[in-house]
């Protein structure tokens, strides 16, 4: 066990190491802790996600269990979930069949494991660290285990033995591999500036480098669109879209298996949402203020600091809903140009841009600060011009309203013509 | 290996990742339908992951599952699922006597091999030192200590490494483009 609590804290020695005893209880508390905030989460987010659309689209959404404000509904629709019954399609394969919503279900848990969720907590027993594992990998670790989320999207489609069902889980793999790629080009930068691979560091650099946001932002933009893609969000739900599919990889679940899947999507939004106030907004920094990564650290600290990020993670938690009820859906065309014609080059493209910059103040002399900070922040601001303002126009980061050029959409007809299966996919 | 004491909370895990590694890496080759068989070859993948965290070796572990669990093996089942080869149950195995015999050979060749290895003395400036991989971790982070030696003293070999893949790409590139010609 020593030899386990040991590799844990060695990404941050210079915190006085907990004995062996008061790591392992303290680490049951936070397991219990952060699992039981997830799950409630994820559950009131499907509660959430009815009430924001309701007043996008001015109705009244749930409103008969637990009151007016429906708030019991998310129980309600447990129990039903449970109560229902579990069929299975005579033509599927039953061992994958029950695994797929399993393996959708794993990898949405475990990532939340690394992500800092407030200041360190000093006890009797030496600083608690409010993170669950503080692995020397961290971040490497999430995209690792998120990257596995696909198999059960996928093997869903697949053993369900439905056409609509494998080509939603066909077209999953393919937009999870496209933007699996940009969402890890996108951070490099942010791992450049930390230099290192642990969310500890990346916190820390931000509490007195200045948030990412305003360092890095063209990568935010990239990390933003590329989270929505794996967490298979609107404009970006093609494995499961209702008017083509029925509904995607998860036609032929029902009850609890079928309900894994949602709460799954759920888990992963909390998860994209807490990564990016990790890394871009500086995860439980607390705005404003200097110093609160160095200590003195205490309990009040720690509240304050899981407030403070708790709160910027709900922020993008409503952004995600917002953005759902107000974008419409990819073609899949779009969505794979979007992907690999211009977040992959732009991201490349970024990383050199940066490093550049990084090496260029690195050698000039000026120390990690304010002037550092403004420095890369007034470099983000030309690019966003440039990428935004001069290089869109329209065309190739809006593609889902933007029109289409003559030759495009000859193109387009001429492959519907072709196959009648795969209208769209022409690349 | 040999001599110096692990806890048993160490020594069960690795143990029990080995065993695992290799009741999954079977179960890869005895199963019939494809996609049984690349879900038990990435289990093979975590399992031997898990073992390099075992070493020390986190950014190998993290890399492993990335990689290979995580894209390699998902382009797999991509292709497996197109091929649509039927209800696992009606697959018949195509393979023969006799390279199932040769691949026996080898593998108890192997496995000799191994043991003989594991039981030889190694040079001593062959050898890692005693806790090297930690020190190193400590001083420079999990990615560090692999960069370092990766971007220094072994830049040659990774920048070929580098244009071969690189070539590889070219290659599929063109074979897919040659391909999209003929059809239209």
């Amino acid at each position: 066990m020593m030899h386990i609590a040991a590799l844990l804290q060695v990404a941050d020695p210079q915190l006085p190491s907990t004995g062996a005893g008061a790591f392992i209880i303290f680490t049951l508390i936070k397991m219990i802790i952060v699992f039981t905030v997830y799950m409630v989460g994820a559950a009131l987010l499907t509660l959430a996600e009815r009430k924001v659309s309701a007043w996008i689209q001015n109705r009244h959404g749930p409103n008969r269990v637990g009151g007016r404000g429906g708030w019991l509904q998310p129980a309600a629709d447990g129990v039903k979930n449970f109560m229902k019954e579990e069929t299975y399609p005579a033509a599927a394969y039953k061992p994958i069949f029950i695994l797929a919503p399993i393996l959708a279900f794993i990898p949405a848990l475990t990532t939340v494991a690394v992500i800092p969720f407030g200041a360190p907590l000093p006890t009797r027993w030496g600083l608690i660290p409010m993170i669950v594992a503080d692995l020397p990998v961290g971040f490497l670790f999430i995209l690792a285990i998120s990257s596995l989320g696909v198999y059960g999207i996928v093997l869903a489609g697949w053993s369900s033995n439905n056409k609509y069902a494998l080509l939603g889980g066909l077209r999953s793999s393919a937009q999870m591999i496209s933007y699996e790629i940009s969402m890890g080009m996108s951070t490099i930068p942010v791992l450049l500036l930390a230099g290192n691979v642990t969310l500890n560091t990346i916190v820390n650099q931000q509490a007195y480098g200045g948030w990412n946001v305003v360092n890095l932002t063209i990568a935010f933009f990239i990390f933003l669109v590329a989270a929505f893609a794996e967490t298979n969000r609107l404009p970006f739900d093609l494995p499961e879209a209702e008017s083509e599919l029925i509904a995607g990889y998860h036609t032929e679940y029902s009850a609890m298996k079928f309900s894994l899947f949602p709460i799954s999507e759920y888990c992963n939004m909390i998860t994209a949402s807490a990564l990016m106030v990790t890394l871009f907004f500086g995860g439980w920094d607390v705005p404003f203020t200097g110093r609160d990564n160095v200590g003195p650290f205490s309990g009040w600290l720690t509240l304050l600091s899981i407030v403070i990020f708790l709160a910027k993670t709900l922020f993008f938690l409503f952004f995600y809903i917002w953005i759902r009820w107000t974008l419409p859906r990819f073609r899949y065309d779009q969505l794979m140009s979007l992907g690999w014609r211009f977040m992959l080059p732009l991201a490349l493209s970024y990383i050199v841009i940066i490093a550049a910059v990084i090496l260029a103040l690195d050698s000039a002399g000026i120390r990690r600060g304010a002037m550092y900070s403004s420095i890369l922040g007034a470099v983000n601001m030309v690019l966003v011009v440039l990428v935004f303002a001069i290089l869109d126009r329209g065309r190739i980061i809006s593609p889902s309203y933007a029109r289409s050029r003559a030759d495009q959409l000859a193109r387009l007809k001429s492959a519907a013509s072709r196959s009648p299966l795969s209208a769209g996919a022409t690349d | 290996m040999m001599g110096e004491h692990y806890s048993l909370f160490y020594m069960f895990h690795f143990y029990f990742f080995g065993v695992v590694s290799i009741a999954s890496a079977l179960a890869f080759v005895t199963r019939k339908s494809p996609v049984t068989a690349a879900l038990w070859l990435v289990n093979t993948m975590f399992s031997l992951a898990a073992l390099y965290v075992l070493l020390d070796a986190q950014f190998i572990g993290v890399m492993q599952v990335l990689v290979y669990a995580g894209a390699i093996m998902v382009v797999f089942l991509f292709v497996v699922m197109l091929l649509n080869l039927g209800h696992p149950s009606e697959i018949a195995d195509g393979r023969g006597k006799l390279p199932v015999f040769v691949a026996a050979v080898i593998g108890i060749a192997m496995l000799a091999e191994i043991m003989t290895i594991s039981r030889t003395h190694i040079e001593a400036h062959f050898a890692v030192p005693k806790g090297y991989a930690v020190t190193q971790m400590a001083q420079y982070g999990a990615v560090g200590s692999v960069a370092r030696p990766l971007f220094n003293e072994y830049l040659l070999a990774f920048e070929l490494t580098s244009v071969l893949l690189l070539v590889a790409i070219a290659g599929a590139v063109v074979l897919g483009r040659r391909k999209d010609a003929n059809a239209r």
